[in-house]
């Protein structure tokens, strides 16, 4: 089936979706140009603002035959820029990405010469990664090649940051403007940072002029190719670009088409700047927009249709540009595609009031007919929101490929405010990523890694050893044989757990000076208020909010984990400790009495019951103590949420059989999922045991549910789902969504992967193509609980 | 009545098709009836019994020695029982067994548990328009503790039905009525004969509660069981209507057999194999109580 409203998007989806990603070598060779003319001449701020204005000013252009939006961050859809500057690939990692069966980039021969005689002689030892491993201390990476934590910038750059509303009121003249401003007020009497403050605002004001040019270079594209247009049509439309690509980016949109490509240049202008965590997203697109679809509709502009046509150009841009390129660790905490730029629809207004307007409903549609891995999409559903809205956005959710997510705009308010934001600030924030709370174009809210819970555990158990490893990097906080209570073993694990934390925060300390003195992005600065009025980049805390995040992952097993020792070995006395321990040492081989105890007659977190559940407030409790209001080196505090990506794949792989029954090797559950066929007692049950958690003190959890299609089925089924939505989120819950798929059909697509190009699944915070999924990954999807009536 | 507990053989949470929204079913032990396709063998006895699963039995033995009253033995590599010795049901085995080869059906629960575990989804009935329903098996067998429940529930604003099988004596409705919202009525067969042969009883107490019970202005969901060659006729329907002339109910449920109690845990060889009705057939039998103006909808 031919998806798109029209047949223009029929046609730019349909190559959007078959072409396949290769490398572009375009980006590394233009800023290898501009380094090797500006490095040591100019500041940094400069020297990275300058190799901005000489990338936009010659990177090629690129409109498709049909294209109304205009920009690609390659010279074409689907070639995807290097960043050398971050990551300079080893000519082996471009022959995997160029091999590897799943998630791979199309690298051709000449591209391998470029990188190995100009790209590595020059970005080799100059990279941020090769930075970060100097810097970093042994026992960091002896943790991080453990599979303890991971670490989000050794690849890629700090982000995890949204647009809000300033871009349509304002147009980069305007932002110069605004520079200018605070360039002639600096003080340079009083204020030590006057001449550093002069530096970020001059760079500030050259990356302005740089996306200017970048537009400029369109109007001039649109007005040739027109000029050379036979079919009048055609014409006609390359000239509205070329008049829209003359106001924006200079000027503020002034009309609703003119605001969707106002966003999409700065979208290309973030994400080539450089390659930072999900990429960038405009936010409150529904809200945004409203009022120039007001104005164009109302004056016959545009109609519904032309409306619903652009934002499809919109999506199909967004699914044009896949993730930068991954390799080692941090491909396999994020084995994806998908870039995560996540738009919010619904919710609230800066004022409080219900955010859902004709626009809302558009994206709905938008995101339906599209069935686009990118952008994610998400709606806010807040008390006030119609009930018109939820139903609406379920049925689409009930089509099964987990878009949109579920979010509870009233625990994301909240949740902002307890982090220290302004009302405003927070009524119009929201989740970016998977599931990361933020306030938008306000914050730099920056993932740092991914924390293995369950493994610490494994390694308390272990008196600080680590079998995967083979090395002794916890605390010797005892041989657990001889620990006599429950307490003393929860005592030796939050011990090491702090032990560990502080390690990876001591890491990400040194990470961040690292991006603040030698990567600053002050194109992206100038989009994040406060940092033109403070004078400071975005990666040195120019941002109004500063925010670090570690995201747990695991929780459902590290809380069976030490229910499964609190109830078998201490409460109820079954078995001892030395006899817990040996059955895990050897995989529960020989063992079956003890695993039959621990997997299928012990509490299970995920059931509603307050034995497990409790223990899972403590462990949630402990992490929360251990990281949140810790400082960051910009001026903030660290917090924690729970997401995973595709990590606990990988977490999963790196840890022996657990003491609650999970094999050596498995997959830990997603998110707050319970862990794999432990939950027994229907969605309710997971919903309660899942609320459980202060989802309030946390940054976004991620709460995935798998239903079989009958339950979902007529007017009942979109019935019980709003109701499990609404009293989830009624509970305090942050997120929910929904694979609504029959387990029958992801095994035999596991089989015929070729008759099933277009299975989409949820699988944390994104949804992606089960064939490029690896095959641990499908598994652990295909065995996650089914949901169902018996 | 023996138990003065509650005796459930299973609890159904986020149950969507035992009546209105997100329910929470409770499912009593014990039935006065002995239907041939019933789907839920281990609801009749009145008593904790052991189900077994022969196919998931490795002849391990780990259960041998937990049975108080030595009924257990192995022969040919699986567990057997002694015919002759009394099980008492205390569910050691099962705790015992490594492969999910014995469950123990029907656990005693006390008053107050099964409010609390009642009450811990009361957010979802809210949002929902659900609650509890009571199945069974029989709930209304053990009226003492239902009533009591029943009761329980309806103080805390929980939306209560009682899905019951109407063979109980009229003074069991009697106490339960001040305390349900809904009673699902099944009504099988027709046919006294028929519904003697394969229940084991006849309908002519069900229907005269029926009867009463509509008296006495309960709101009532008349579920009708739709077997193969068993009452899948116009004559079934014909009588049904007429019944119902006499009688006032809110809505119809239309329940097509399957077969998916055939490979549960049994007890016995007791279910028979029946073959779904067509939906041709259960589209007409839909039709005709709509053309007579009842809400009738298929399934539950």
């Amino acid at each position: 089936m031919e998806r798109g409203f029209t047949k223009r998007t029929q046609k730019l989806r349909n190559e959007s979706v078959s072409t396949k990603p290769n490398i572009s070598m375009e980006r590394s060779i233009l800023i290898t140009e501009a380094y090797k003319k500006y490095e040591g001449t100019v500041d940094i701020p400069i020297l990275r603002a300058l190799t901005f204005r000489h990338l936009m000013e010659n990177k090629k252009l690129h409109i498709s035959s049909g294209d109304l939006i205009v920009g690609e961050k390659g010279p074409s859809p689907l070639s995807v820029p290097t960043y050398p500057e971050l990551c300079c690939h080893t000519l082996d990692d471009l022959d995997v990405m160029n091999n590897r069966e799943r998630i791979g980039f199309e690298v051709v021969k000449d591209d391998l010469k470029i990188q190995e005689e100009i790209i590595i002689p020059f970005w080799e030892k100059r990279s941020i990664r090769s930075k970060i491993f100097e810097h970093v201390s042994d026992e960091w990476k002896d943790c991080y090649h453990a599979g303890i934590f991971t670490e989000f910038m050794e690849q890629r750059s700090p982000g995890h940051t949204v647009a809000d509303g300033k871009i349509y009121e304002k147009g980069f003249s305007d932002f110069i403007a605004d520079i200018d401003n605070e360039i002639v007020s600096i003080d340079y009497k009083n204020d030590r940072r006057a001449l550093d403050r002069k530096v970020q605002l001059n760079a500030m004001r050259i990356t302005c002029e740089a996306i200017i040019s970048y537009g400029k270079r369109y109007y001039e594209l649109a007005i040739s190719m027109a000029n050379n247009e036979k079919n009048p049509e055609r014409k006609e439309e390359l000239l509205k670009i070329a008049e829209n690509c003359k106001t924006v980016p200079a000027n503020k949109p002034k009309s609703y088409w003119q605001a969707v490509q106002m966003y999409w240049f700065i979208h290309i202008g973030v994400t080539s700047e450089l390659n930072n965590w999900d990429a960038y997203s405009p936010g409150r697109l529904d809200q945004h927009l409203i009022p120039f679809y007001n104005q164009d509709t109302e004056s016959g502009e545009i109609g519904r249709g032309k409306a619903r046509e652009l934002l499809e150009c919109l999506w199909i841009k967004f699914n044009n540009q896949p993730a930068p390129p991954k390799v080692g660790i941090t491909l396999k905490e994020s084995a994806t595609y998908t870039d995560f730029a996540n738009i919010n629809t619904g919710g609230i207004k800066k004022d409080g009031s219900n955010g859902v307007n004709e626009v809302s409903y558009l994206i709905l549609e938008t995101m339906d007919e599209m069935k686009l891995l990118q952008p994610s999409s998400n709606v806010q559903i807040s008390k006030k929101t119609p009930n018109n809205f939820l139903r609406k956005a379920l049925e689409v959710s009930r089509k099964g490929w987990g878009q949109p997510a579920f979010y509870n705009t009233d625990v994301i308010v909240q949740e902002l405010i307890l982090a220290g934001k302004e009302i405003r600030d927070a009524r119009q924030g929201g989740a970016s990523g998977c599931v990361e709370t933020g306030a938008f174009g306000k914050e730099a809210y920056i993932l740092t890694g991914y924390f293995n819970l369950p493994k610490i555990l494994e390694i308390t158990l272990n008196n600080g050893f680590d079998d995967y490893s083979s090395r002794q990097i916890g605390l010797k906080t005892g041989e657990v044989t001889d620990f006599k209570s429950y307490e003393e073993i929860l005592s030796a694990y939050e011990k090491q757990l702090k032990h560990f934390i502080d390690i990876k925060i001591i890491g990400n300390n040194i990470i961040e000076r690292i991006y603040g003195k030698q990567m600053p992005a002050p194109f992206l600065s100038v989009m994040t208020d406060d940092c033109i009025k403070r004078g400071m980049d975005y990666n040195e805390g120019g941002a109004r909010y500063n925010t670090s995040y570690l995201q747990g992952v695991g929780i459902g097993t590290i809380t069976d984990c030490l229910t499964s020792i609190k109830y078998n070995v201490f409460d109820e006395k079954k078995i001892t400790m030395e006899e817990l321990i040996s059955a895990i040492n050897s995989n529960f081989e020989g063992h079956e009495n003890i695993y039959n105890l621990v997997k299928h007659k012990t509490p299970k977190y995920g059931n509603d019951d307050d034995y497990a559940d409790n223990i899972m407030k403590s462990v949630f409790d402990m992490y929360h103590r251990l990281v949140t209001n810790r400082p960051n080196m910009k001026g903030g505090t660290y917090r924690i949420n729970m997401l995973p990506t595709t990590c606990h794949i990988y977490f999963g792989s790196v840890m022996k059989a657990s003491v609650n029954g999970r094999l050596s090797g498995k997959p830990l559950p997603d998110g707050i999922s319970p862990e794999k066929g432990a939950d027994v007692n229907g969605p309710t049950s997971v919903i309660k045991s899942a609320s459980k958690m202060d989802h309030i003190n946390t940054g976004g959890t991620l709460l995935n549910q798998k239903f079989s299609p009958s339950i979902v089925e007529g007017e009942k089924g979109i019935n019980n789902l709003a109701s499990l939505v609404k009293s989830y989120f009624a509970l305090d819950g942050h997120h929910i969504q929904f694979n609504i798929i029959d387990k029958k059909v992801l095994m035999e697509a596991q089989k015929n992967p070729d008759d099933y190009n277009d299975l989409i699944v949820r699988v944390a915070g994104y949804s992606d193509h089960f064939n490029n999924l690896e095959k641990a990954l499908q598994d652990e999807i295909i065995e996650r609980t089914d949901q169902k009536f018996n | 009545m023996k138990y003065n507990k509650n005796l459930i053989f299973n609890i159904q949470k986020f149950s969507i098709y035992d009546g209105p929204g997100i329910r929470t079913t409770i499912f009593y032990k014990g039935c006065p009836l002995s239907c041939s396709w019933c789907h839920n063998p281990e609801s009749k006895k009145s008593v904790p019994e052991i189900l077994t699963k022969d196919q998931n039995c490795k002849g391990c033995g780990s259960c041998l020695n937990s049975c108080p009253v030595n009924k257990l033995y192995i022969n040919n590599g699986r567990v057997c029982s002694v015919k002759d010795i009394e099980c008492k049901g205390c569910g050691k085995c099962a705790d015992c067994c490594i492969n999910s080869a014995r469950e123990l059906a029907g656990k005693e629960y006390n008053l107050n548990d099964l409010v609390g575990l009642i009450e811990s989804d009361q957010i979802f009935y809210d949002e929902s328009g659900g609650g509890v329903t009571f199945s069974g098996g029989e709930p209304l067998l053990q009226i003492d503790s239902l009533e009591k429940l029943a009761h329980k529930c309806k103080m805390h604003g929980i939306h209560v039905a009682v899905d019951t099988s109407g063979q109980v004596p009229f003074e069991y409705f009697e106490r339960i009525i001040p305390h349900a919202d809904l009673f699902l009525y099944d009504i099988k067969i027709m046919d006294l004969k028929s519904h003697k042969l394969h229940t084991g009883v006849s309908n002519n107490l069900i229907i005269e509660n029926l009867k009463k019970l509509s008296l006495n202005k309960a709101k009532v969901w008349l579920r009708l069981p739709v077997i193969d060659d068993l009452n899948n006729n116009d004559k079934h329907i014909d009588s049904v209507l007429k019944l119902l002339c006499s009688i006032n109910i809110d809505q119809i449920n239309i329940l097509p057999y399957h077969d998916m109690a055939i490979g549960k845990a049994t007890i016995t060889d007791r279910v028979e194999k029946f073959k779904t009705p067509s939906d041709h057939f259960i589209n007409h039998m839909q039709k005709r109580f709509q053309d007579n103006g009842y809400k009738t909808i298929i399934g539950g």
